[in-house]
């Protein structure tokens, strides 16, 4: 009898596609490197900002993405000088300053380590100064795009350091990339040990030219300009060495005049994607399910809340696992949508207790010039014709 | 027995490590040649120098063009090399060189390794020198008739010297 009835059922199916107009083209071959189907189009937002090219950012569109992995051709980028071209066959790393024997590793030498995989968010610590300036982004590309996380595989820079021997004086390392200006930045000694990593794979393959092919460091939870692309050397010092972009640049000025210096750790935040500036809820009222991404430099996101009233009263989400440490987490909370306007937002809390500030108390901390490190709750407006856009 | 032995040669054909035989010891040439880290004590700085009256020169043919003549910037996107003394903690604080950065050793550095913008790590030692020492005379901070080389550099006191603290994680604080 069941027999009887999947034959039947098979049948209708048979009938069914010879009915069905059967696709006359088609629309890829089995391409040694796939693509994705040409109705698919979303994409970055890039700005160069001088006519030099690959100088300037570009942007992720995180309210068009599903979970939690970016895309590799969908990562935030932000360069100084440009994406240097490199031969990875003759692309070293050399560790030296205070170790015992100055080592240099290719990147066959580095496959042979022992190696992990680790999913990390990068975030550029300027992601959001526009908001704090009160320039609202429209989209949660414009607001929070400067944001990425990816499936990243290397080597611990413990490994490389323990290979070459780390002399008990050494505090700092000083790592340098292959770009046009050799950009730098000092790592406090602990992170090198705690977690970082040299990576030369992201999402399964090798690390994209704008992300650091054919290597690059990664800092899980810092801020991603001190995860240095283009990755050919460490140098372990006992001081830092007060670079550029530990100076002039990413530290972070308060209102008595005095700026914080080394302020790696990204803070905790979140952001709704979906509904989220620039959408419409099609179909009037009812059911929408609300969903985003949290994310902490401290550890992991243990809840995220939700209020659909200005901030009046909140609801737990749920966070779908793995929460994993310093990775984007996707958090989902079921509304009913009662077709009036109404402001949403969400506010994530970490493993440590930390709860994401409000704008008005991260303006009451650091004040106007603190451009970096923004991590403010962000509210989205929904209007009774289901638009959605930044209050 | 054999075994022990056996182990012990391997030890020492691959040196003390933990993982023997990966990675290969790099000589003190190869090191020399790869590293231009500067310290903010002037550890690392090349033998060279540069005066006022040369970096002049060398600013309008190398820097003027983006930084604009005497160093005030052009645009948004070009910036500012001077001015913004006693702006810090106002709301239209201004952070150049003679206002923000705390070491002398810096401007070298950045100069050395990220300048000019088209075309970075072109410059010899002796014209980033003066190069220097003239953004650093723009700011009031060297005087017309000094040079700068590899000793008085670092001995430079910039004006934002003490302007910097390590910071202290987390610094906001929320009400639920």
């Amino acid at each position: 009898m069941a027999d009887r009835r999947a034959f039947l059922g098979l049948a209708a199916v048979l009938t069914a596609c010879t009915k069905s107009k059967t696709p006359s083209v088609v629309e890829q071959s089995m391409a040694p490197y796939g693509e994705r189907a040409a109705t698919e189009t979303i994409a970055r937002t890039a700005t160069e900002r001088t006519a030099s090219v690959g100088v300037g950012s570009s942007t992720t569109p995180l309210q068009e993405l599903h979970g939690v992995i970016t895309p590799s051709a969908l990562h935030f980028e932000r360069h100084h000088a440009g994406i240097p071209k490199i031969d990875p066959a003759k692309h070293t790393l050399l560790v030296h300053g205070l170790v015992e024997q100055p080592m240099e590793f290719s990147l066959d030498d580095l496959k042979r380590l022992p190696t992990v995989t680790r999913t990390h968010f990068l975030e550029c610590s300027g992601n959001g100064g526009a908001e704090l300036r009160g320039i609202a982004g429209g989209t949660a590309e414009k607001s929070h795009g400067l944001l990425s996380c990816s499936e990243w595989t290397g080597v611990p820079v413990k490994v490389l350091l323990e290979q070459a021997g780390v002399k008990p004086e050494a505090k700092w390392v000083v790592a340098e990339g292959a770009d046009a200006c050799r950009m730098a930045r000092s790592i406090p000694m602990a992170k090198c040990m705690e977690d970082a990593l040299v990576v030369y794979g992201q999402n399964g393959e090798a690390l994209r030219p704008g992300q650091g092919y054919p290597l690059r460091l990664l800092l899980p939870g810092f801020e991603e300009n001190a995860s240095v692309k283009w990755l050919d050397r460490l140098h372990v010092t006992e001081e830092p060495a007060q670079s550029n972009q530990e100076t002039a640049h990413y530290t972070d000025l308060l209102p008595d005049g005095k700026a914080r210096q080394f302020s790696f750790v990204m803070d905790t935040n979140s952001v709704i994607t979906r509904p989220s500036g620039g959408q419409k809820i099609a179909g009037g009222a009812g059911f929408v399910e609300i969903s985003g991404i949290a994310w902490t430099g401290n550890g992991k996101i243990k809840r995220v809340e939700i209020s659909t009233d200005g901030g009046k009263t909140w609801v737990d989400a749920a966070l779908e696992e793995p929460v994993l440490s310093r990775s984007l987490v996707r958090f989902r909370a079921p509304w009913v949508w009662d077709g009036k306007d109404a402001v949403i937002q969400s506010r994530a809390t970490d493993e440590t207790g930390y709860l994401q500030p409000t704008r008005d108390e991260i303006v009451e901390a650091r004040g106007m010039n603190s451009q970096y490190h923004y991590h403010g709750v962000k509210p989205w407006a929904v209007k009774a014709d289901g638009s959605v856009t930044n209050v | 027995m054999f075994r022990i032995v056996f182990l012990l040669c391997a030890v020492s054909a691959f040196g003390q490590t933990k993982y023997p035989g990966v990675g290969k010891a790099a000589p003190a040439e190869r090191v020399k040649a790869a590293d231009m880290t500067v310290m903010a004590d002037g550890r690392g700085l090349p033998v060279g120098r540069g005066n006022v009256e040369t970096g002049r020169g060398l600013y309008k043919t190398h820097c003027a063009e983006c930084h604009n003549e005497a160093g005030e910037g052009r645009d948004k996107q070009w910036p500012a090399l001077v001015g913004g003394t006693g702006t810090l903690a106002t709301k239209s604080a201004k952070k150049t060189v003679g206002s923000y950065w705390p070491y002398a050793t810096t401007v070298w550095d950045t100069i050395a390794r990220s300048m000019p913008y088209n075309n970075p790590g072109t410059l010899k030692s002796d014209e980033v020198y003066a190069i220097t020492a003239f953004v650093l005379h723009l700011n009031g901070i060297v005087a017309a008739g000094q040079g700068l080389d590899e000793k008085s550099l670092p001995q430079v006191k910039m004006p934002n010297r003490d302007g910097f603290i390590p910071a202290v994680h987390p610094d906001v604080k929320a009400k639920r």
